[in-house]
C-alpha cells in the first residue's frame, strides 16, 4: 500500500531553474506548492569557500551532475541502430540535486532573437520551396517577442545579468549586439571585465567587419539584490565556474537567486531523494490526480495534486510524459504523434591558438568571460544561408569558461602521455586561446525520443532512448563557420593552431563534451498534431499537466537556452496564476 | 476542479473568526508590539514553545531563567489582571509582589504607553497559545537571591518614568525615541552598565546612552549616528540603518552576534515607518569620540600592497588566500553581501573577541522577509592555526584605515577552546 501525502495545489517535479521559478511564483500567489527533487538537498553551505576549487572532484568526477546510474538514457544514430546506455557523461551533463543544472552551468545568459522565435515563418519567407532538407521539421515558437520580452527582462533581473545591451527599445547601442531583439531595459549590471583573449578577439572580429560584444553573463559583475530580495555577489574571477558550483555567490543559480526566498513561504515545502516515476491520471485521462514517487527509503508515495508541473531536465520531462501516457508518442515512420518529436541538440567547434609569448591567465576568469558576435544567424539581411543552402548560424566567440589546468590544450606534436605530455602541460598552460562556434540545430523527422525497449532503471521503468545524428544542413553550416573561424585565426597570428570541426561525413559523437543544451521532445506549438504542449506549456491532452523547460523548444537556436527557459517558466506561471487556477481547463483551444 | 481552487482563495480570508473584529485588531496590534519589544527572544528556550520561557540568560550575577508568559493560568500569566501584567512589564513587579531581576528590561519598558500595554495584554491573553510548562527556577547565590533587595536597586538605578515626547522634535523622531528607549530596549546592550549592573542612561539626555560597550566579550557598537561620515553607524544613511534592521545587512555590514536574533525576531517585522523613525531618532544622537583611524590614504596603501602581493607578512598572505575572494583587496566587500572590513566596528573594536569568533566559527545572515538570502561566511577553524588567525586578525585590525591593537595567538587559542567546548555540548 503506497503512502499517501496530503494534497497540494501544485506539485513541482524537479527543483532546478524552472522548478524554482514555478514554485516561487505559485507560492507567492498563495497556492500550496510542494516540490519533489530526485537528488539531495544542496545549500550554499555545501559550496562554501574554498571547497569547490577542486578540478578533479567537479570537472573530472562530475560531482554535482546526475549520476549515470540514476539518469542514463540510451542513444543511437538512426532507427536501424541499437541504442546503448550512457555509462559516462560525454557530450552533455545533466544536473541533479536541488538547484539542478542551474548550479554547474557556465552562466551565459542571452536571449534568442525575434527571428529565432518565428523560424518557420522566416524560412518560408527567405528560402525557395524545397531548398532546405525535406525531413526538416521547423516550427515557430507559439509566442511573440512582445509576449516574452517582459519575462526575459524579469528573469535577467532575477539573475543580475551583466553585459552590454545592443538594442534598447529599438535604439541600437554601440558595444552591444546590434542583432538582438529590442529590450525594454539595458542589462541590469555592466559587463564582466575582459581577459586578454577577449580583447584580442574583439579587435580582430571588429577589423573583419563583425559586431562583437561581451558575453551576456549571469556571473554578476557587481553586487546585486534581485526582485526576490536575494543577493548575488560580485564575481571574483576565481576560474572555477563551468561544471562547478560557485564558491562566491556570484553565479546566478536557484540557490543564489530564489530558494532562500522560496523557503520562507509557509505554503511551500519540498522533499529531496524523491524520484517521481509517473504522473497518475484520472480514469478519463483528461486530468492528472497527482504523481507517484519513491522516497529516500525506497517506499512508494502518492502525492495528490491539482496541478502537475514537470520541471525536471528535458529528457526526464519527455520520459515522464511517455511513462504516464500523456499525449501520443511520436512515430518517426508516420510522422504522427508528438511526445518525443523534434529532439535537438547543438554542435560546437573551435580553433585553438597557441602563443609562446602571451599569458592568458585563465586562472583569473569568470564562467561567461568572453566576447561573441551574432552576425552569422538566421536574420533578415543574412544572405549566405540561402547562398550556401543551409539555415542556421552560430555564436562565434572567444570564451574562457574555466582555468582548469587538467586538460590544457596542447599544440600539434605534443605527446599525449608520459613525461612529454607533462612537460607540454607545464609549458602550455595559459598560452592558448580559442575561437569557437556554438551552433543552431534544426529538428528532423528522424531525430526524436522514445522509450527504450531493452534497458530499464532501478524501478523497472524503461530508459529514454535518443535517436539523433547530424544532418546535412548542420554539417554544411559547420563548413561555412570553419572558414570564418580560420579567417579570424589568421588575423590573430598565433604561433600555431589546432582545429576541431565536424566534417561532411561526421556522425554524432557522444563522448566529447559539447554543452548541455538538449532541447525538444515535448515541444510547444499552436497545433496539437505537431506539438505536445501549448504556448503556456500546458499539455494539449491533460490540461493540469505542464511541461516546463527546454523540452518546449521546437528546434535549437544559437543562444544559450537558460534565458528562454526562465522566461517561459515565468510566462507559464503568470498564466496559471492569472487564469488557470480560476478557471481550470485548456488555456488554448486547439 | 473549479470549486477546489475557489475554496483555496477563500481560505486566506478565514483566520481566527472566534473573536470580533475589534478584538482581532487589538490582538494583532499587541502581536506587533510584542515584536517591537522582542519578548519572544528571551521568553523562548532554544527550539522551545514560543513564550513558554526557560531560556537561560547568563549574567554576571548568575544564570537567570526566563519565565513562561503564555496565558496558561498555572505555569504562565493567565491569571494576571491587566494591572498586574502592566506592573510586571513596566515596573518589574510580579503578581505575587516579588521583584523581577532587571534582565527583564522593565526600566525601558516603563516607557510603554497605556494604550500599547492594553494591546499587549490582549495579545498575551488571547493571541498566544497557553503552554502548561513550568520554567526552571532562577536561583542566584546570596545576596542576589534576595529579590526584595531589588526595591533599593529600583530606587537608585531604574528609570520608571513614562515616555515624554520632545515638543521640538518631529513625530517620527519622537516615535523613534519611544521605540528605541522603550520597547526596543536597545540600551540593554548598547549602553554601558554601571557598578550596579544598571544601564548608565535610559534616554538621549546623556552622552552615555547607546554609546556602545561590550557584551559577552564582543564589542557592541555605538548607535549614536548623527554624522554623515566616519566609521560605523555614523557613516550610515537613514536608509542604511533601515536596511540593517529589516534585512540584517546593508551596504556596509552584515549582522552578527546577539544582534542576529534581534533582527530575526524583532526588527525585521517592524513597519517601514517605524524603522525610519528609529533611524531618524538615532541620527539625532551625537557620536562619542570616534575610535582611532588612519587617514583615508592608508586604505589605498593596503590595497596596493595586497594587489602587488610581494614580500607579504603572514597576516597579509592569509588574508589574500582566505578572505580576499569576498572582501577584496580594498576591504570593501560587496553591497549587502560581503561586509566591509575597513572601518567596521567588529574589526576595530577594543575587544577582538567578535572578530576572532567570526573568523573561527563563520557567520550567516538571518533570513528575513526583506532579506531572505542566508549568506554564509565559512568558519576557518579547521583551515587556519591560532598563529595564522592571530596574524590575520592583527593585519585586518591595522589594514586600510583601521588602527586597532594586535591580537595574540593566546587570545585566539582561548576563543577556539571556548568554541570547541560550546559545540561539544
Amino acid at each position: 500500500m503506497a503512502i499517501i501525502n496530503d494534497e497540494v495545489d501544485a506539485v513541482v517535479v524537479g527543483l532546478g531553474w524552472s522548478g524554482s521559478i514555478m514554485s516561487i511564483e505559485l507560492a507567492r500567489a498563495g497556492l500550496k506548492v510542494r516540490a519533489l527533487e530526485r537528488g539531495s538537498d544542496q545549500t550554499s553551505k555545501d559550496f562554501a569557500y574554498p571547497m569547490p576549487a577542486d578540478q578533479y572532484g567537479y570537472d573530472v568526477r562530475n560531482k554535482i551532475f546526475a549520476k549515470p546510474k540514476d539518469a542514463a538514457m540510451t542513444v543511437r544514430h538512426t532507427v536501424d541502430d541499437t541504442a546503448l546506455p550512457t555509462r559516462k557523461w560525454g557530450s552533455f551533463g545533466p544536473g541533479s540535486n536541488v538547484g539542478g543544472a542551474g548550479l554547474h552551468w557556465t552562466a551565459v545568459l542571452i536571449r534568442p532573437t525575434p527571428t529565432d522565435l518565428k523560424l518557420k515563418t522566416y524560412a518560408d519567407e527567405t528560402y525557395a520551396p524545397r531548398q532546405l532538407q525535406e525531413d526538416m521539421q521547423l516550427q515557430d515558437f507559439p509566442v511573440t517577442w512582445e509576449e516574452m520580452e517582459p519575462h526575459f527582462d524579469y528573469f535577467e533581473k532575477v539573475c543580475g545579468q551583466s553585459g552590454k545591451a545592443g538594442n534598447v527599445k529599438g535604439e541600437i547601442l554601440p558595444g552591444g549586439d546590434p542583432f538582438e531583439g529590442p529590450r525594454s531595459n539595458p542589462m541590469p549590471l555592466p559587463a564582466l571585465e575582459d581577459t586578454l583573449n577577449c580583447s584580442m578577439f574583439k579587435e580582430a572580429a571588429t577589423k573583419l567587419g563583425y559586431h562583437p560584444f561581451p558575453n551576456p553573463s549571469a556571473n554578476a559583475s557587481q553586487a546585486w539584490t534581485n526582485p526576490y530580495g536575494q543577493q548575488i555577489a560580485p564575481c571574483n574571477y576565481c576560474g572555477f565556474c563551468s561544471k562547478y558550483p560557485c564558491l562566491n555567490y556570484s553565479k546566478a543559480s536557484p540557490q543564489t537567486t530564489i530558494l532562500d526566498a522560496l523557503k520562507r513561504h509557509p505554503n511551500f515545502s519540498y522533499r529531496t531523494n524523491a524520484e517521481v516515476v509517473r504522473v497518475d491520471l484520472h480514469d478519463d485521462k483528461k486530468t492528472a490526480r497527482g504523481v507517484t514517487y519513491y522516497n529516500e527509503n525506497g517506499e512508494e508515495v502518492f502525492q495528490p495534486a491539482k496541478i502537475v508541473l514537470l520541471c525536471s531536465f528535458q529528457f526526464q520531462n519527455v520520459r515522464l510524459m511517455l511513462l504516464s501516457g500523456i499525449g501520443t508518442p511520436y512515430d518517426p515512420m508516420t510522422g504522427e504523434g508528438v511526445v518525443g518529436r523534434n529532439y535537438a541538440f547543438l554542435s560546437n567547434g573551435n580553433a585553438t591558438l597557441f602563443y609562446k609569448d602571451k599569458n592568458f591567465n585563465p586562472f583569473a576568469t569568470a564562467g561567461a568571460t568572453g566576447q561573441m558576435f551574432n552576425d552569422i544567424s538566421p536574420r533578415p539581411g543574412f544572405e549566405d544561408g540561402v547562398k550556401y543552402g543551409f539555415i542556421g548560424g552560430a555564436k562565434i566567440h572567444s570564451s574562457q569558461a574555466t582555468g582548469n589546468p587538467i586538460g590544457t590544450s596542447l599544440p600539434k606534436g605534443t605527446p599525449n602521455w608520459g613525461a612529454g605530455w607533462k612537460k607540454g602541460m607545464k609549458d602550455w598552460y595559459g598560452h592558448s586561446m580559442k575561437v569557437s562556434i556554438t551552433t543552431t540545430c534544426m529538428s528532423y523527422r528522424g531525430n526524436y525520443m522514445d522509450l527504450d525497449p531493452t534497458y530499464r532503471d532501478k524501478y523497472g521503468n524503461p530508459l529514454a532512448r535518443i535517436t539523433f545524428d547530424w544532418k546535412e544542413n548542420e554539417l554544411k553550416l559547420q563548413q561555412y563557420l570553419r572558414d570564418i573561424v580560420l579567417n579570424i585565426t589568421k588575423e590573430l597570428q598565433p604561433d600555431s593552431f589546432t582545429e576541431s570541426f565536424l566534417k561532411m561525413d561526421s556522425h554524432y559523437d557522444l563522448r566529447p563534451y559539447v554543452s548541455t543544451h538538449n532541447v525538444g521532445g515535448a515541444v510547444m506549438g499552436d497545433d496539437p498534431k505537431t506539438s505536445a504542449i501549448n504556448k503556456y506549456l500546458q499539455s494539449w491532452d491533460v490540461h493540469n499537466v505542464f511541461a516546463v523547460g527546454g523540452n518546449a523548444f521546437p528546434q535549437n537556436f544559437q543562444a544559450n537556452p537558460t534565458d528562454m527557459i526562465g522566461a517561459l517558466s515565468l510566462f507559464s506561471a503568470e498564466k496559471i496564476v492569472g487564469e488557470y487556477i480560476k478557471n481550470p481547463g485548456a488555456l488554448v483551444q486547439a | 476542479m473549479k470549486s477546489i481552487f475557489a475554496s483555496f482563495a477563500a481560505l486566506a480570508c478565514l483566520t481566527g473568526s472566534a473573536f470580533a473584529q475589534d478584538d482581532q485588531d487589538l490582538i494583532a496590534r499587541g502581536a506587533y508590539i510584542s515584536r517591537l519589544g522582542d519578548c519572544v527572544a528571551c521568553h523562548t528556550a532554544p527550539g522551545g514553545t514560543p513564550y513558554a520561557g526557560g531560556r537561560a540568560i547568563i549574567s554576571d550575577l548568575g544564570t537567570i531563567f526566563s519565565t513562561n508568559i503564555t496565558p496558561d493560568p498555572r505555569s504562565g500569566i493567565g491569571s494576571y489582571t491587566q494591572a498586574q501584567f502592566s506592573d510586571a512589564v513596566r515596573h518589574g513587579l510580579r503578581a505575587d509582589g516579588a521583584h523581577l531581576y532587571p534582565a527583564m528590561p522593565y526600566p525601558s519598558y516603563s516607557k510603554i504607553t497605556d494604550e500599547d500595554m492594553h494591546a499587549l495584554y490582549a495579545y498575551f491573553m488571547k493571541g498566544v497559545e497557553p503552554a502548561a510548562q513550568a520554567s526552571p527556577q532562577t536561583d542566584l547565590g546570596f545576596p542576589f537571591n534576595q529579590r526584595w533587595g531589588m526595591v533599593f536597586w529600583n530606587a537608585v538605578f531604574s528609570s520608571s518614568t513614562s515616555f515624554a515626547p520632545q515638543t521640538a522634535a518631529s513625530d517620527a523622531i519622537n516615535r523613534g525615541a519611544y521605540l528605541v528607549e522603550g520597547l526596543g530596549h536597545c540600551g540593554s546592550c548598547h549602553t554601558k552598565r554601571g557598578f550596579g549592573m544598571q544601564e548608565k542612561a535610559y534616554d538621549a539626555k546623556s552622552d552615555a546612552f547607546l554609546a556602545g560597550g561590550e557584551l559577552n566579550g564582543w564589542p557592541v557598537p555605538s548607535l549614536r549616528a548623527k554624522a554623515a561620515t566616519g566609521p560605523g553607524i555614523a557613516g550610515w544613511s537613514e536608509q542604511d540603518i533601515v536596511d540593517y534592521l529589516a534585512e540584517g545587512r546593508n551596504r556596509f555590514a552584515a549582522v552578527g552576534g546577539e544582534m542576529k536574533d534581534v533582527v530575526a525576531h524583532s526588527s525585521s517585522y517592524m513597519s517601514d515607518q517605524d524603522l525610519h523613525a528609529i533611524a531618524a531618532y538615532l541620527k539625532t544622537l551625537t557620536p562619542s569620540a570616534p575610535e582611532n583611524a588612519k587617514p583615508a590614504s592608508a586604505a589605498a596603501e593596503t590595497a596596493s600592497r595586497l594587489t602587488a602581493a610581494k614580500n607579504l607578512t603572514l597576516g597579509e598572505r592569509v588574508y589574500i588566500d582566505n578572505c580576499g575572494a569576498c572582501h577584496f583587496v580594498d576591504g570593501r566587500g560587496g553591497q549587502k553581501i560581503f561586509p566591509t572590513l575597513d572601518g567596521a566596528s567588529i574589526v576595530t573594536g577594543k575587544s577582538p573577541v567578535g572578530l576572532i569568533t567570526t573568523i573561527l566559527a563563520g557567520a550567516s545572515t538571518p533570513s528575513t522577509p526583506k532579506g531572505p538570502s542566508v549568506n554564509l561566511m565559512p568558519g576557518f577553524a579547521n583551515r587556519l592555526s591560532n598563529e595564522e588567525i592571530a596574524a590575520l586578525a592583527t593585519f585586518v585590525r591595522g589594514a586600510w584605515t583601521n588602527d586597532a591593537d594586535a591580537v595574540s595567538d593566546k587570545q585566539v587559542g582561548e576563543i577556539r577552546t571556548h568554541l570547541e567546548a560550546g559545540s561539544s555540548h
